[in-house]
């Protein structure tokens, strides 16, 4: 077993499947000799050479619709949008392109196409870096929205994606990329799609995350144990497929919950999970089903991230309120 | 070559037969046989126009966007492209030239009536479906050419789009990738001078968008998108070329919507009439004819023998398109996911069932 952060773990799938498949290939900005804005890439190009791992020229759209060509014509791409947010320039490229072709060509194709993209707040980035927009994608049917939490997540559900069949929108925390490291296997594994992960067992609340908000509900459980309250951590790693058989059993073993996202709280997938609750599992609930998001604005400047981010104290905060309803 | 006019409808310079009917001085005709079986798809391609529009206005067919006027500029860049190697990526008013592409006439034609498994496109059909987000098939068609070369195939895309789509970003993100990666593909640019009520006045200030491609490092070339001997030898030079590793070209064919956008439209709203008069004495199937009758190889008779047979051909495969499978509720869900998440499966089964588990 080595040792490895989310960078390394990312870079260790992109080297096993490269490796294992002549086919799978890396393109985006910076990607090369690089190695990406934050060297996720690194050493790709001196390995497996510049045709499987391709500068781009500085176009999302461009690259992620001639993704999909090349899938047709039967490589398996890795394309990376340097940043999440900037998804908004190949929006049409991944939901209504992407997302429908297998439907649109009765079957005929599908794309096997893996977008990866580092998001979210907490590193002090410049605007439109760390915007959450993996929601907008939830209402793109046919792509699949993969959002690991740890190293070894990282590594098994990036494997995954590329192997699907069909089209994979692979989001990375970046304030977790070195926050530290865990085992990570040498060599291939998958970690399935659509199977929830029960990350700190607890009886009082279940906490409902993905991404870094999971390691900021683990802070913030460490918090409440001192105090003596008990809380279950619960990381989706998959936003579709959704394990709704996980989440409704863990809720009602506990009939308390608060989901807790770095996107602004309206249409939230935050507001999807209540949802779902409501529908399943309503009468297993003590309280109402909480939500701790970003507020309804654009992502401030980076001086003013930790108030507009969810923070330890306004989930333990929200934790406490749902305990006294 | 015939000197520009200048008109609001500039007549591209590369051409081979006037539309009089004569060869242009020096040029070089295509064999005979070869433009009697391009006349033959043209024709094909004006007689399904008129029979499916007859069919939409009786509720019989679904919105479509006919290719009237634009029959040479179809037929010429489809001859020009090899369906068992090559690769085609349609906008949506190059039907004929997919079916050429090998894709059946019924099949498509069973698309419009809202067929799914009927209108799966068949494996070994080097086509890609239809598109009606403008230019987004341009970054996939690239992807694809770019693909098929690290690949090492012998193939080359030949990718459709208009006057209207070349506004689009996707239009410059595609031809600039593609010219970066050297990618064998040809961009056929239909310039028929229309995006719905849009006028190719207000499209651009280029005089020109096969000058475009000098931006993106490789050729661009005009022809006249009405005289389909000139379509095919532009074409054809632009597809050795892709074929020989030397890179991407625009072809832009300047021709003229002889119709409306789709069965929803109404050219009369905005249209001068004159202006619709003039491209009508442009017409490339009329000019092919009285080409062929000049030397001896078409008349009246003939004429009328070919619609009868290719009327039948449409109708045969429109009957195909009528009678096959039709959609079921099932069907919603098809060709969504190799493997339907839980969720979605649970939907489809409340649907096809009434069932909740």
């Amino acid at each position: 077993m080595t040792q490895r952060n989310i960078v390394e773990a990312i870079n260790s799938a992109l080297v096993d499947e490269m490796e294992a498949d002549q086919r799978v290939m890396v393109l985006g900005l910076d990607v090369g000799k690089l190695g990406g804005v934050f060297r996720t890439t690194s050493g790709l190009v001196e390995k497996f050479g510049a045709q499987r791992v391709v500068d781009t020229p500085l176009a999302e759209a461009g690259i992620v619709g001639a993704s999909l060509g090349l899938a047709v014509a039967g490589m398996v791409p890795v394309a990376e949008i340097q940043f999440l947010g900037f998804t908004a320039q190949a929006f049409h490229q991944i939901g209504p392109q992407l997302g429908k072709f297998r439907q649109r060509s009765r079957g005929r194709y599908h794309c096997q196409v893996t977008i990866r993209a580092p998001f979210g707040g907490g590193i002090r980035s410049p605007e439109f870096h760390s915007d959450a927009v993996e929601v907008q994608f939830v209402q793109s049917p046919g792509i699949k929205i993969v959002m690991p939490s740890n190293p070894y997540d990282a590594k098994g559900l990036l494997i995954e994606a590329i192997r699907d069949p069909d089209p994979v929108l692979f989001c990375e925390p970046d304030r977790l990329y070195r926050a530290g490291r865990a085992e990570v296997p040498d060599g291939a594994y998958t970690v399935p799609f659509g199977k929830a992960a029960l990350v700190r067992e607890g009886g009082q609340v279940t906490l409902v995350a993905w991404s870094a908000a999971v390691e900021l509900c683990l802070r913030a459980a460490d918090l409440l144990a001192a105090e003596g309250i008990s809380i279950a951590v619960l990381d989706l790693r998959t936003l579709v497929p959704l394990d709704v058989e996980t989440l409704c059993a863990q809720v009602a073993k506990t009939g308390r919950c608060v989901v807790v996202h770095e996107a602004p709280l309206s249409a939230g997938f935050g507001a999807e999970i209540s949802a779902t609750l409501m529908e399943e599992v309503f009468y297993d609930l003590e309280a109402p089903v909480g939500r701790v998001a970003a507020f309804d604005v654009p992502f401030p400047a980076a001086s003013l991230e930790d108030y507009y981010l969810p923070s330890v104290e306004r989930v333990v905060k929200a934790v406490k309120r749902t305990l006294e309803s | 070559m015939s000197a520009r006019k200048n008109t609001a409808v500039a007549i591209a310079s590369r051409q081979v037969l006037q539309p009089d009917g004569k060869l242009v001085d020096g040029a070089q005709p295509m064999e005979e046989e070869f433009l009697l079986e391009a006349l033959r798809w043209m024709m094909k391609s004006r007689l399904y126009d008129h029979k499916v529009i007859a069919l939409q206005r009786q509720g019989q067919f679904g919105v479509y966007s006919p290719g009237m006027g634009q029959e040479a500029s179809i037929v010429g860049s489809a001859f020009a492209v090899d369906p068992a190697r090559d690769w085609m990526v349609p906008q949506y008013r190059e039907l004929m030239a997919t079916v050429h592409h090998g894709l059946p006439l019924e099949v498509i034609s069973s698309q419009y009536l809202g067929k799914i498994a009927p209108a799966r496109i068949p494996d070994g059909v080097k086509v890609l479906p239809t598109q009606v987000a403008i230019a987004a098939q341009l970054p996939q068609a690239t992807g694809l050419a770019w693909g098929l070369k690290l690949r090492g195939e012998d193939s080359v895309v030949i990718a459709y789009v208009g006057d209207g789509g070349s506004s689009e970003g996707d239009f410059h993100e595609g031809l600039n990738l593609a010219g970066v990666t050297k990618a064998p593909i040809v961009f056929f640019i239909s310039n028929n001078q229309w995006a719905i009520s849009t006028s190719r006045r207000v499209q651009s200030a280029t005089r020109s968008f096969a000058l475009r491609a000098a931006g993106y490092g490789f050729d661009g070339v005009e022809v006249d998108g009405n005289d389909v001997m000139a379509v095919y030898a532009a074409t054809r030079a632009a597809v050795e070329k892709a074929r020989a590793g030397g890179g991407p070209s625009i072809v832009e064919a300047t021709t003229y919507r002889m119709s409306f956008h789709n069965t929803t439209d109404n050219p009369s709203r905005y249209q001068d009439p004159k202006e619709y008069e003039e491209a009508k004495t442009r017409d490339p199937i009329e000019r092919v004819q009285k080409y062929l009758a000049s030397i001896g190889l078409w008349d009246p008779q003939k004429e009328a023998e070919w619609s009868d047979e290719l009327r039948e051909e449409n109708e045969r495969a429109l009957k195909l398109a009528a009678e096959a499978q039709a959609p079921r509720p099932g069907d919603v869900f098809a060709n969504v996911y190799e493997e339907a998440p839980p969720r979605v499966a649970r939907q489809r089964s409340e649907l096809v069932d009434g069932r909740r588990d």
